[in-house]
């Protein structure tokens, strides 16, 4: 019994070695951190001076911060457009390719691909797709005799083209993680329901649909945390312009906190924004568990 | 889901539908590879032709030499390529290490550390990038800093900036213990009965049988450490430490009209991706399955 639990504290020692490592790196790279987030945005931090605390300054004049109010617009009118359709063609692409047809691995490959690509380099070659007079897109456009607008540059088409970039790129991923659901809904189900009389659509909306809405849940939580922290497409993409229609809150905390090194004001900016993500997340969370169906 | 409907006619007709869609999707996401490699070897007035040539009519390979000529692309590859193979090695090791902790030896802490290194994994990026900075700033002894973090840069504007936030992704730690969670416990018995050491039991009975997880391991942290940009852009000021996403960036911002090369720098950093991506393919839509089922 002695030698046992001799075993069992070796054990637990060798346990302590092996995770010390991340322990140690977790502590010093997101613990303190974190901490000292919340603490910087009650000061007035700027690298060159000492920094004060000035109490809830920073809160206050972010209440009064339009262009920041303005960064929150955009980043929601985005994730709006955003996020029901990345789950919308990420299902239809992942229902699409689940049966075991020849070729079917082909083209899982194929609408895997944008994902691989770096958010800057897939948004250089779609400045080049949406150039306005030589682009692809509207070279395309033409052959059904429309006009395509000056993507980029024009205040209604920017945000546009940013979810059409990232809806590219995104989309396989999430059809990868569907594919993953389909697999775990069990076969006996559609059976029975075939017996009972049940077509296509019934199968879709009595068994698949509901037994998908951990993946769902899933794929929604992601996509959102995700379009909340919008940055590298539109950087790159658009610079945040025009008029700063697609400038979004990680965009401008960047340049708040690295640019004019306010990092005090910066971290406020940011926590509000960990707010905002953390209440998006608690009501998908919500809607996921809700009875009806989102979609 | 079969197919349901009687005749051999009904069936090619539905079969044929099918691929034609599937063809046509995935047409439409690789048009923008197509285009942009379409582009970089097209010489200028065949890139500005209307209507779209399709098929180049001579072909150039001076985009390439000029997107390396003009910025130093060379030494950018270089220096990403030494960041996420770093990035890469750094996750497996210390991933596989307290993965293997936290899935097979029992120690008092394991649950609560774990939850928390999991529930660390919703803080969105931005909060910890300025407190973050401030760290680097004042690790002591690095970067000419004194015993008490000050006096010099610390780890900013070095690779190791770089590297150590990211050397043991909560990711890392918790796709590897759900893997090794799948792997039998006797082996372990087995071994300790024999006397063997645990580090050894780990390193040579457990993590070779983790190959799939490790290849799809390090397909995603090379993906990652390849394609970030906001971080190394914060942290590397110095041009020659530049990477290729940095790199990239800034020549399309300042070759906004020439295209040419803008699509050949945006292909060699799509490329050391796709090459891996296409070697290790089966173990990576495995991997990807693997973790969204069980997230």
């Amino acid at each position: 019994m002695a030698s046992m639990r001799k075993v069992e504290r070796h054990q637990a020692r060798t346990a302590y070695l092996f995770i010390t490592p991340t322990v140690l790196l977790f502590v010093v790279f997101t613990i303190i951190p974190v901490v000292m987030a919340l603490y910087l945005s009650f000061t007035n931090y700027d690298v060159l001076s000492r920094n004060d605390w000035i109490g809830l300054d920073n809160y206050r004049r972010l209440a009064h911060d339009d262009l920041l109010w303005k960064t929150f617009r955009n980043v929601f009118l985005y994730s709006l457009i955003f996020v029901p359709l990345n789950i919308l063609i990420s299902l239809l692409l992942g229902l699409l390719l689940s049966r075991a047809w020849r070729g079917v691995k082909l083209f899982r490959t194929f609408y895997y691909l944008p994902t691989l690509t770096s958010a800057v380099a897939a948004a250089t070659v779609w400045i080049w797709l949406l150039h306005p007079e030589f682009g692809l897109i509207n070279g395309l456009l033409s052959y059904v005799g429309i006009t395509g607008p000056a993507w980029l540059s024009e205040t209604r088409t920017a945000m546009l083209s940013i979810v059409l970039l990232t809806l590219w790129q995104s989309v396989g991923s999430n059809m990868i993680i569907y594919l993953a659901g389909l697999q775990g809904v069990p076969d006996y189900l559609y059976e029975s329901a075939r017996l009972d009389g049940a077509n296509k659509m019934d199968c879709f909306r009595y068994i698949t649909w509901p037994q998908l809405r951990p993946t769902t849940f899933l794929v929604s939580t992601m996509a959102i945390i995700g379009a909340l922290q919008l940055f590298d497409q539109a950087f790159v993409l658009t610079q945040g312009g025009p008029a700063n229609v697609t400038k979004t809150p990680v965009y401008l905390i960047y340049q708040q906190g690295f640019n004019q090194l306010q990092m005090g004001y910066a971290s406020a900016q940011a926590f509000v924004l960990a707010m905002a993500i953390l209440v998006f997340s608690l009501i998908n969370m919500r809607i996921s568990k809700a009875e009806e169906s989102v979609i | 889901m079969g197919v349901t409907g009687g005749s051999a006619l009904k069936r090619g007709i539905n079969k044929s539908i099918y691929y034609i869609v599937c063809i046509v999707i995935a047409v439409a996401m690789f048009l923008p590879f197509y285009w942009s490699v379409l582009t970089s070897l097209k010489p200028d007035e065949e890139i500005f032709a209307m209507p779209i040539q399709w098929f180049p009519k001579h072909l150039t390979f001076d985009h390439y030499r000029k997107a390396f000529s003009t910025v130093p692309f060379a030494l950018f590859f270089w220096n990403s390529l030494v960041l996420a193979v770093s990035g890469v090695l750094a996750n497996l090791f210390f991933g596989s290490l307290s993965g293997y902790a936290f899935a097979k030896l029992k120690f008092r802490l394991n649950k609560p550390v774990f939850r928390v290194l999991l529930a660390a994994m919703m803080i969105p990026g931005i909060v910890t990038m300025i407190p973050t900075v401030y760290v680097m700033r004042h690790i002591p002894f690095a970067g000419g800093n004194d015993l008490f973090g000050s006096g010099g840069n610390g780890l900013m504007n070095s690779f190791w900036g770089i590297i150590l936030p990211g050397a043991s992704g909560t990711f890392a730690v918790f796709f590897m213990r759900q893997f090794f969670l799948t792997l039998p416990s006797d082996m372990l018995e087995m071994a300790r009965i024999e006397g063997c050491g645990e580090f050894k039991i780990f390193w040579r009975i457990y993590l070779p049988l983790t190959k799939p997880a490790l290849a799809t391991l390090s397909i995603f942290t090379f993906q990652a450490g390849w394609n970030s940009f906001l971080w190394p852009m914060i942290v590397l000021n110095d041009p020659d430490k530049a990477t290729i996403q940095m790199g990239l960036q800034a020549f399309s911002y300042n070759f906004q009209t020439d295209y040419g090369p803008m699509m050949a720098g945006a292909l060699v950093a799509i490329l050391p991706i796709l090459v891996l991506f296409l070697a290790l393919q089966r173990y990576f839509v495995q991997g990807i399955a693997f973790s969204g089922i069980k997230g």
